[in-house]
């Protein structure tokens, strides 16, 4: 059974590192991932929203509500925990 | 633990400092790097530094489970209270714009990010100190 297990885990590892030849360089700004909307985001946020960070700016304004709902998933990840192991007295 | 004058004597110059990185990246959000999220969590590891250094029922002493409950949910009702006067300028949910169009404020899209990002710190960090509280805590203390 590890015999199986460590060819199962080689022949994957092969894969994968020969996947890697094929991915982009380190920073390339040819990427195929810099390449859809990137630079439409790059070129669109000062003129909507007039902040230097693109993050924060995507983070809280263009993906607003997705937002609040981590933050609404956070808030529940603790009232949860207080559910679960606080003993008597009120929440 | 209470004994270790070493550990008490550099968590009290550390507490400050560290409470005060936590303010400045969530302050700093909209310009730099930073944002509530990140904030939150420096914060609340300062309170667990605190419970560490002083113990659980020291901490609780300045503020208790119904306050960090308060907390949180004071942190939500910013970002929530935002999206929905967004709604009352006649704009969508969370439509920042529209607030700025109809008070008429220049600037005031990044000055709303930065509210957005206060309530989410304060939101992220009452969740995190409040499973601290519950998962130190022996469940008897709750108050």
């Amino acid at each position: 059974m590890k015999v199986k297990a460590l060819i199962a885990v080689l022949f994957i590892g092969i894969i994968l590192f020969w996947a890697v030849e094929d991915m982009p360089a380190f920073g390339d700004p040819d990427a195929p991932a810099t390449q859809y909307t990137g630079q439409l985001y790059v070129d669109a946020v000062l003129p909507d929203i007039g902040i230097d960070n693109i993050v924060t700016a995507i983070l809280a304004s263009y993906r607003g509500f997705d937002t609040l709902g981590e933050v609404v998933v956070i808030f529940t990840a603790g009232i949860s925990v207080a559910l679960l192991l606080r003993r008597g007295g009120r929440l | 633990m209470m004994e270790n004058v070493v550990i008490r004597t550099v968590s009290r110059l550390a507490v400050p400092f560290i409470q005060i990185f936590a303010l400045y990246v969530i302050v700093h959000g909209a310009s730099g790097a930073g944002g509530g999220f990140q904030g939150g969590v420096v914060f609340a590891a300062s309170f667990i530094l605190m419970i560490i250094a002083f113990g659980t029922a020291n901490v609780r002493r300045r503020i208790d489970n119904r306050g960090i409950m308060w907390l949180s949910v004071i942190g939500i009702t910013i970002y929530a209270g935002i999206g929905f006067l967004a709604l009352l300028m006649a704009g969508n949910f969370l439509e920042y714009a529209a607030i700025e169009a109809v008070l008429g404020i220049p600037h005031l899209h990044g000055i709303l990010i930065d509210l957005v990002e206060a309530g989410i710190g304060i939101a992220v960090m009452a969740a995190m100190v409040s499973i601290i509280y519950d998962i130190s805590g022996n469940g008897e203390e709750s108050s």
